[in-house]
């Protein structure tokens, strides 16, 4: 009945990063959200850990998924929630961050969820609060708890994350969702391979400790799991290829491309799909699709995140607060 | 702090005794043993509920579900306790709905882990009924909850600690009575 039972204490204040923690600790949050997996399958799927304790969405990106996620996550901890949105806060009023967070915190909240489209922002932010800051995504810096969620959906589908063999597959260069995956999963001991066109991979990423090809094949060839990441044409993807046609061609997941996989490789993708575009609906919809799974999953994982954070035991000022210029280039 | 032991309170078979006696208790108090589930509470508690459900095979034939129940997120002392609690999977996979829960711990002492309990259980449904077995009363009870069936009634000071082992977590069965010592540091 009991299993292997966790030692480890968690000691972190905020949730900045995969790169700022341990293998354990990465470990212990896949752990705690798997009991929290049981409480959003209840008839009643709230407990009341986080009663009494106030919650603020502070997104200065738009974000429907990601901000909703959160939100269910603090209301089944019977937290308060306060969403903040760029277009209603003071920000445009020239506001900075610092200052911002300052009057939050003087509202005797107890956890900041920040999104920024600045790399670094959530760092900046946790160095200048006592709240404890959790990063919801920050520019093309990190998304960790996407990559937990992630790495939670892997485990439960495959039973382990040690020696698979995980593909990700698109804009590596624009994607905090990849670099946390990268980081997460070499961290508990996965081979991990990025495919992307020439442009759209980021010079040195090798250094990571992860393979690099531009050869869907290759990527596909042998994979536990495909992470199939959104292209952004609305962005700077235009620039790196030419047409979202000619992307499909060469690097879409099609159900003939999948027929030469694994017979139970995992794909899975953060949302929201471009239909035709990364992978054709077949494949979305189809039976190694696991995109709707990792949805419900997010919740259990951003309620341990919150948990955790939230009882942290004699949390000490976050090592990772200081700034990285990661992702500038 | 350091603890010593002073006496065993159960032995092995004294502990085997004690729950194959609350198992006719159950049976003998219930006006039908239709619905009977048991509950155990995390981690001790839950083993015992597995026991306490093959004695009730043993005495009276029943055959009973059983699941077990974590209360970390229900505990109304989370800030202030020294150890940070990890939070295991509750894990009832059965409808309480109308039953008549017996609720299993190892130790009942202020009574707080059974308010977090019932809380909890209730979050999962409806029963008809809600009973407490715990192996050991140590007194001292902060909140108006009793047990059901004790096992064995120890009256202890709050100096004192009782230790449950059993062979599932600790290597073998008994119950030992310790004294909290400072240490010198």
């Amino acid at each position: 009945m009991q299993t292997n039972e966790k030692k480890i204490i968690w000691k972190k204040k905020d949730l900045l990063g995969l790169e700022y923690l341990s293998k354990e600790e990465i470990e212990l949050i896949l752990y705690t959200a798997a009991s929290f997996k049981e409480v959003t399958t209840r008839q009643i799927k709230k407990v009341p850990a986080l009663r009494g304790k106030t919650v603020v969405n502070l997104f200065y990106e738009p974000s429907t998924r990601t901000r909703t996620s959160f939100e269910l996550a603090a209301k089944r901890l019977s937290a308060d929630v306060v969403n903040i949105e760029i277009e209603a806060s003071s920000v445009k009023k020239g506001e900075t961050l610092i200052d911002t967070g300052r009057n939050i915190e003087a509202l005797k909240i107890d956890i900041i969820v920040v999104r920024h489209n600045a790399s670094g922002a959530p760092n900046i932010l946790a160095r200048s609060v006592k709240s404890r800051v959790v990063n919801a995504g920050d520019g093309w810096h990190e998304h960790p708890t996407q990559a937990l969620l992630d790495m939670f959906t892997l485990k439960s589908k495959l039973g382990r994350i040690e020696g698979l063999k995980v593909s990700i597959i698109g804009d590596i260069a624009h994607s905090r969702v990849a670099r946390s995956n990268i980081w997460g999963l070499t961290k508990l001991g996965a081979q991990v391979t990025v495919c992307a066109p020439e442009l759209l991979i980021p010079e040195g990423i090798e250094q990571m400790g992860v393979k690099v090809t531009t050869d869907i094949d290759e990527a596909l060839r042998g994979a536990d799991a495909i992470n199939v990441l959104r292209m952004q044409f609305e962005r700077d993807g235009a620039l790196a290829f030419p047409s979202k046609l000619e992307y499909f061609k060469q690097y879409g997941i099609t159900a003939e491309r999948l027929a030469k996989c694994k017979k139970d490789i995992v794909v899975m993708h953060p949302g929201p799909i471009n239909r035709g575009i990364e992978m054709s609906s077949e494949v979305a919809d189809g039976k190694n699709s696991v995109i709707l799974e990792q949805v419900t999953n997010g919740i259990a994982v951003r309620m341990a995140v919150l948990y955790l954070v939230a009882y942290a035991k004699d949390p000490a000022p976050s090592e990772a607060s200081k700034v990285r210029k990661e992702g500038a280039g | 702090m350091t603890l010593k032991e002073k006496t065993k309170i159960l032995d092995q078979e004294a502990l085997d005794r004690s729950l194959e006696r609350i198992a006719h208790e159950i049976v003998e108090k219930a006006k039908t043993t239709e619905n009977i589930a048991i509950v155990g509470i995390k981690n001790r508690g839950a083993y015992l509920g597995e026991r306490l459900a093959r004695k009730l095979e043993k005495v009276a034939g029943l055959k009973v579900p059983v699941g077990a129940l974590d209360i970390t997120l229900y505990r109304d002392d989370l800030t202030e306790v020294s150890e940070q609690p990890v939070v295991h999977a509750t894990e009832i996979d059965f409808d309480i709905d109308e039953k008549k829960i017996i609720l299993v711990d190892d130790v009942l002492y202020t009574g707080r882990t059974i308010r977090c309990a019932l809380d909890a259980l209730i979050d999962f449904g409806r029963p008809s009924q809600i009973q407490l077995a715990v192996l050991i009363d140590r007194g001292h009870r902060e909140l108006p909850i009793r047990a059901d069936y004790v096992g064995k009634n120890v009256p202890t000071s709050l100096k004192e600690v009782v230790e449950v082992r059993l062979e599932e977590t600790d290597g073998k069965d008994e119950v030992v009575l310790c004294a909290k010592e400072e240490d010198a540091d």
